[in-house]
């Protein structure tokens, strides 16, 4: 059953302008952010950090807009009702959505093979280390989008739901930069700033993107997604459904 | 069979439902009556497992519907108020999606969804979006989506609202000619419908049931039941004569040649006023006896609540 609202809700986005402009804009952003803002030629190097590292925040800035429409556009529509008075476990739905946004995402991600060409014909790049910052990126997606879930089951209005998504992942990201870590080192102790630094998606994302998989770091995003989805299926179950 | 037992819901310091009962046995088409705001739509809610409710129970061929939503929700089909469907689905993959997720399969899904998108006269638009459809049409896929399962139970939260006469009679008829051993609840606005449709009639205002019969018990109840409507070919100076029958209580003037006779209760009017038109050689173009009217009974019943 899964399956079948999963088929459906992927064939939503085909159905829609929006999955379009989706791939079509983070392709693009992603090509403008590496060749312009990080100099990708003028490093020098056969790799894509420059690309990984601009992915948080084109993922900052689009996911959102992905994810809004969830429920709140359900909800809005009243769709949500002809839904959820189907025979299906809340649960179902949730994953359904959420499983078909991670795949979308996943796709577009990996429309940017151009820019793996791209390397492996300049230089002599360590394609394992570019496999992993790929599967890192992913992980984070699916991140972002189980926050975005979560936030779009929160409200009926998806204008609501896209800035408290992108403010809540803003704080995510941002909370292990030294300028937001710098805000705790004068009165928190070195295990809060720990804390602090060990809760941010660019940390666990770094590690990953230099072509470090660690157990740990999967770990972090997964426990991330499960809880975003833990709470979509709770507000779905009572707030939605009222 | 579908029972509520003291049915509440609460919205903060709002009672929207306070303390609906009633049973509904298979073969009975309900008619579920009420002022606009009265809590027709929260109780189909909640029967549906979409809402829970505050207090009460709600069991659905003996499943409870609140500890256990999902099997209820597999025997019931439910259009919801207004009925809210995915507008960038073609008519054929959205019927098809409910389909699969009812869990028909394969040829009985083919077969199901032959039948309803005839039965529903959809034939025509399966391959359009939704929501490029007329009113009338989008609210027939609604119909088709609660139907295609074959369900025990239909629930049909104002299923006419916003057709046109004809598509109407179509809804009607569709609705009619569904096979007799299942349970259908309908809500309207609509007292002819319930006349023409529903076996039962439950009027509920403010939350609460003011009526429950059948339509034609309810209609008893009107102050127009047994009355007598007399309309004269010319204008006739006929109220006194008619006011001093014996039998009758009250004499309403429709209009110059038109008057309805309000009898005392238990009387018949129909002899005394047929001597009365011989002996006066009276030129009667139309006479007939009313059996109630409905929409008097339902302003009555949910106004008095009102005061």
């Amino acid at each position: 059953m899964i399956l079948t609202v999963f088929k459906r809700e992927l064939l939503s986005y085909l159905a829609t302008p929006l999955a379009y402009l989706f791939t079509v804009i983070f392709v693009v952003l992603s090509g403008i952010c590496t060749f312009y803002l990080g100099s990708f030629f003028e490093r020098g190097q056969a790799d894509l950090a420059v690309f990984f590292n601009f992915i948080p925040w084109l993922y900052l800035v689009l996911v959102p807009a992905l994810t809004m429409r969830l429920w709140a556009e359900e909800r809005k529509s009243g769709t949500v009702e002809l839904l959820l008075t189907l025979p299906v476990p809340a649960l179902t739905w949730v994953m359904a959505k959420f499983l078909a946004a991670w795949l979308f995402v996943g796709f577009a991600l990996m429309l940017s093979f151009p820019l793996w060409l791209t390397v492996n014909y300049l230089g002599d790049p360590d394609n394992g280390a570019i496999l992993a910052g790929y599967i890192g990126c992913w992980f984070m997606a699916g991140g972002f989008l189980a926050i975005g879930s979560a936030l779009s089951a929160a409200t009926q209005n998806q204008v609501i739901a896209f800035v408290l998504t992108l403010v809540a992942c803003l704080v995510l990201v941002a909370a292990g930069f030294p300028p937001v870590l710098d805000l705790f080192t004068a009165w928190a102790s070195n295990q809060v700033l720990d804390l602090v630094a060990n809760f941010s998606f660019w940390r666990h994302f770094l590690s990953i993107s230099r072509g470090v998989i660690d157990l740990r770091d999967l770990l972090y995003f997964l426990s991330i997604m499960a809880f975003g989805l833990g709470i979509t299926v709770h507000l779905v179950r009572h707030t939605v459904r009222r | 069979m579908i029972e509520l037992q003291e049915l509440q819901k609460s919205y903060g310091a709002l009672q929207a439902v306070r303390g609906i009962s009633f049973q509904v046995r298979p073969g009975e088409v309900l008619g579920f009556l009420g002022p606009n705001g009265a809590g027709k739509s929260t109780t189909m809610r909640m029967i549906t497992g979409y809402i829970e409710p505050t207090a009460g129970e709600i069991s659905v061929m003996d499943h409870d519907v609140v500890a256990n939503p999902l099997k209820a929700q597999a025997l019931i089909g439910y259009l919801p108020e207004g009925a809210p469907l995915y507008g960038e689905m073609t008519v054929s993959a959205f019927l098809k999606f409910v389909g699969a997720v009812r869990g028909l399969k394969g040829q009985e899904l083919e077969q199901r969804f032959n039948q309803v998108t005839s039965q529903v006269s959809l034939r025509k638009v399966l391959q359009q979006p939704i929501e490029t459809l007329s009113k009338g049409y989008k609210r027939r896929v609604g119909l088709a989506q609660a139907l295609i399962h074959d369900p025990q139970v239909l629930i049909l939260d104002e299923p006419t609202d916003g057709l046109d006469p004809n598509q109407k009679h179509d809804v009607r008829e569709l609705i009619q000619n569904l096979s007799k051993d299942k349970i259908v609840i309908i809500s309207t606005h609509i007292l002819e419908e319930v006349e023409a449709l529903c076996s039962r009639v439950v009027i509920i205002a403010k939350g609460q049931i003011v009526a429950d019969s059948t339509p034609a018990e309810l209609a008893e109840q009107s102050r127009y039941h047994k009355s007598l409507f007399i309309r004269f070919s010319e204008e006739a100076a006929a109220l006194d004569k008619l006011g001093q029958l014996e039998g009758v209580m009250e004499v309403e003037r429709v209009d110059d040649k038109s008057f309805i006779l309000l009898p005392e209760p238990g009387a018949s009017l129909l002899h005394p006023v047929n001597s009365l038109i011989q002996d006066e050689h009276w030129d009667v173009e139309e006479l007939h006896i009313e059996r109630g009217r409905l929409d008097d009974v339902f302003r009555r019943l949910t106004k008095e609540d009102a005061a």
